[in-house]
């Protein structure tokens, strides 16, 4: 290389700086959604470089299912603590509590769904005008269609075939009062690139990527673990195993795969010789060829 | 591929531009599938949904469709982005539809990438749309463009209709500002000198696609040589630790800063040392297009958000009457003499259209001075009136700091690309 390039994963990083800069500067009440899992973990690293020695002008917010493996949580309040940024946690417990959404029922119920219009609902309650995600082009192929800006009207929906022309590097985030943006810094950024910059940049992770024992079962071909928020069927058998997850969210849809991996190097390996999607685990994802376009353009992220 | 090889590669963004049913998705998909890069679940999906249309081999192309809308109706409506890797490089596509809005996309596709793949059918050679992808990867000056060949199977894979080809795409493309122009035979369905050689066409001995692609000199592609650091975002953290710390934040957009460097700050005019280039704590003796870094100067002075960091002696043209190719991405037509918010580099600024002097045929390239009413897919000739002075540089000699997009201020809609010539 030329002394004066950048390797492919120098500029991508390079990129998501401009972006999140880009976002700081455009609007007065961004937010960065946190779920825990390393992609939000990697844009919350990311927005530390882009504003250091100052701290992150913008606070971080989870959208909290009240099903969650208790290693995340314990993760994100550590984090929070060491970086002394902001934390907002946006219960969808509380709004299933007071009756604003309702939960669904079945061996398949899920909070995932829930969780767009308790998020719609924090963005109103704060007054937010760009909420940050760390979704990824290369992950489903409804969200490879997404800009770095995305605009959502004012009922947080998303039109994909009407979205504003992205040119070079100018981002467009003018809106009226009373819609918001949505941005993705990591846009560019594959699995096995964002593998490769938490080796490279030593940022720590929650214990569930790596390799561990644990109960699980197996449901549709994917192995989800035994908790408290999801009920067994008869034929189901609960096994302890050894294996980690490659993607974290809601424990009751997040899918585990059998795995010896137990450093970032290990998993790198691992991705490199895999054959399925990291999406390929999660039960959201399975509902329908669409689910995710559907979900997105009512507002999830 | 170990981690140290996946550190050292770079990084090249393509386009891919093709007419109606030319096989662009199939191409896309053979590059992805030889290249090992589509994964089981994705394949097995596919699989199933070819088997539902009634297919009777697997449709790589519907590896691209993401929308239902798309795949309901078998085309590709917006840009989509697509991700593979070879132990040499990353690339990053972006696939542009062939038909609808197909400028619009086709300009927004090609503003961020170093090279055009352009295909053609072998049967049919060079047809309109062939003329107005070249013109537009042209105009919005990707250093490079490769030229498919494709569906040589359809043709027998005959040497003669290949070379007629070529030698019709070089006359045309002389009249064209880009320099590295290649030509390649392919059958994106049977894979033919995609990733792997051809069999069936001995007679070529250039490289397949996918060597092209690996092996194409693109360090050059960024200016290295006029400094332009439009400062993005101040820094100020006013802690017990960094008390007086005044950061500006931004990415490089041309030429090589150094610390110790004496530079300008416009619009003020004001002079200073870089005293130190930082990224969370490492200290960057240079800094370099497109990094993104956090710059300090030696002394206070009076620099925000819009404002360019230059190198004395070598400033960009402070303009408040800009010429520009301007093509039209709104709704609405243009309204003449009427007036849009701006974006250039980092900076907002407010524009009138002062004059539009001819209107551009893509197909033939030939300018019209009558009709100049602007419609969605226009490219024009125009000159804009600015509220305020933007240091400018023209589109050919650095795309960053020649670029600015037009906002509608009723719709907040981006309606124009405008490249400054």
């Amino acid at each position: 290389m030329n002394q004066y390039s950048l390797s492919h994963l120098q500029e991508l990083e390079a990129e998501s700086i401009y972006v999140i800069r880009e976002v700081a500067a455009q609007f007065e009440n961004p937010v960065l959604l946190f779920s825990g899992g390393k992609d939000s973990i990697v844009c919350f690293h990311l927005a530390k470089k882009a504003f250091w020695p100052a701290k992150v002008p913008f606070p971080l917010m989870h959208v909290d299912t009240g099903h969650n493996f208790s290693e995340t949580i314990d993760f994100r309040d550590k984090l929070i603590e060491k970086s002394g940024a902001r934390l907002i946690v946006a219960s969808v417990q509380k709004a299933i509590d007071e009756g604003k959404v309702v939960e669904e029922t079945g061996v398949n119920a899920s909070r995932n769904g829930l969780q767009t219009s308790v998020l719609l609902e924090a963005i109103v309650e704060h007054s937010f005008d760009c909420a940050m995600g760390g979704a990824r082009r290369d992950e489903e192929k409804a969200r490879a269609k997404e800009r770095f800006f995305s605009h959502r009207d004012d009922f947080g929906q998303w039109d994909p075939k009407n979205q504003r022309p992205e040119l070079w590097n100018l981002f467009n985030g003018r809106k009226n009062v009373g819609e918001h943006f949505r941005a993705f810094p990591i846009s560019n950024w594959t699995e096995m690139d964002i593998w490769q910059y938490i080796l490279n940049e030593k940022i720590e992770l929650p214990s569930l990527y790596f390799s561990h024992q644990r109960d699980v079962f197996e449901r549709d071909g994917t192995l989800l673990s035994k908790t408290d928020f999801i009920q067994t069927k008869e034929n189901e058998i609960v096994e302890n195993r050894t294996i980690r997850f490659r993607t974290i969210g809601d424990a009751t849809c997040t899918g585990a795969v059998p795995s010896e991996a137990a450093s970032i190097e290990d998993i790198i390996n691992e991705v490199a010789a895999t054959r399925t999607t990291e999406r390929g685990g999660r039960a959201d994802d399975k509902r329908s060829e669409a689910a995710m376009e559907d979900r997105k353009k009512e507002g999830y992220f | 591929m170990d981690s140290k090889t996946y550190l050292n590669m770079d990084l090249l963004r393509f386009t891919t531009a093709g007419s109606v049913d030319d096989g662009k998705s199939t191409l896309i998909g053979r590059l992805l599938y030889d290249s090992k890069s589509i994964f089981e679940d994705q394949m097995e999906a596919i699989e199933r949904a070819s088997e539902k249309t009634g297919e009777s081999t697997v449709n790589l192309a519907l590896l691209t469709d993401g929308l239902r809308a798309e795949r309901e109706q078998g085309i590709t409506i917006d840009v989509a982005y697509r991700y593979f890797a070879t132990p040499k490089r990353k690339f990053i596509i972006a696939d542009t539809p062939g038909h609808i809005q197909y400028t619009r996309n086709m300009i927004t596709g090609a503003s961020t990438a170093n090279l055009a793949i352009i295909l053609i059918d072998a049967r049919h050679g060079i047809v309109e749309q062939t003329k107005r992808h070249s013109f537009i990867a042209s105009l919005l000056g990707l250093p490079h463009i490769i030229y498919c060949v494709n569906k040589m199977d359809l043709v027998d894979y005959d040497q003669a209709v290949f070379e007629k080809i070529q030698s019709e795409l070089r006359a045309f493309s002389s009249k064209l500002d880009t320099q590295d122009i290649r030509f390649i035979p392919i059958s994106a369905l049977k894979g033919d000198n995609v990733v792997n050689r051809s069999e069936r066409m001995s007679w070529y001995e250039g490289s397949t696609l996918i060597h092209t692609l690996e092996n194409v000199h693109i360090a050059g592609d960024e200016n290295q040589i006029d400094c332009r650091f439009p400062v993005q975002y101040v820094v100020r953290p006013q802690t017990a630790d960094f008390p007086d710390y005044r950061g500006y934040a931004g990415r490089v957009s041309g030429g090589v800063f150094k610390v110790g460097d004496e530079v300008m700050a416009l619009p003020t005019g004001f002079t200073s040392k870089i005293k130190s280039i930082d990224s969370m704590g490492v200290e960057h003796q240079e800094a370099f297009p497109p990094m993104s870094v956090c710059m300090t100067l030696t002394d206070d002075i009076d620099i925000s958000r819009g404002d360019m960091i230059v190198r004395v002696n070598n400033s960009p043209n402070a303009e408040q009457n800009i010429e520009v190719m301007l093509c039209w991405m709104g709704d609405k037509p243009l309204m003449p003499n009427g007036k849009y918010a701006l974006k250039h580099t980092t900076k907002d600024a407010r524009c009138l259209i002062k004059e539009i002097k001819y209107k551009v045929d893509i197909n033939t390239l030939h300018r019209d001075e009558n009709n100049l009413e602007i419609k969605m897919n226009d490219i024009a000739r125009a000159t804009l009136r600015t509220t305020t002075p933007l240091f400018i540089d023209r589109y050919t000699r650095n795309r960053r700091t020649g670029s600015l997009i037009l906002v509608d201020e009723a719709t907040n809609n981006t309606v124009a690309a405008c490249i400054v010539i």
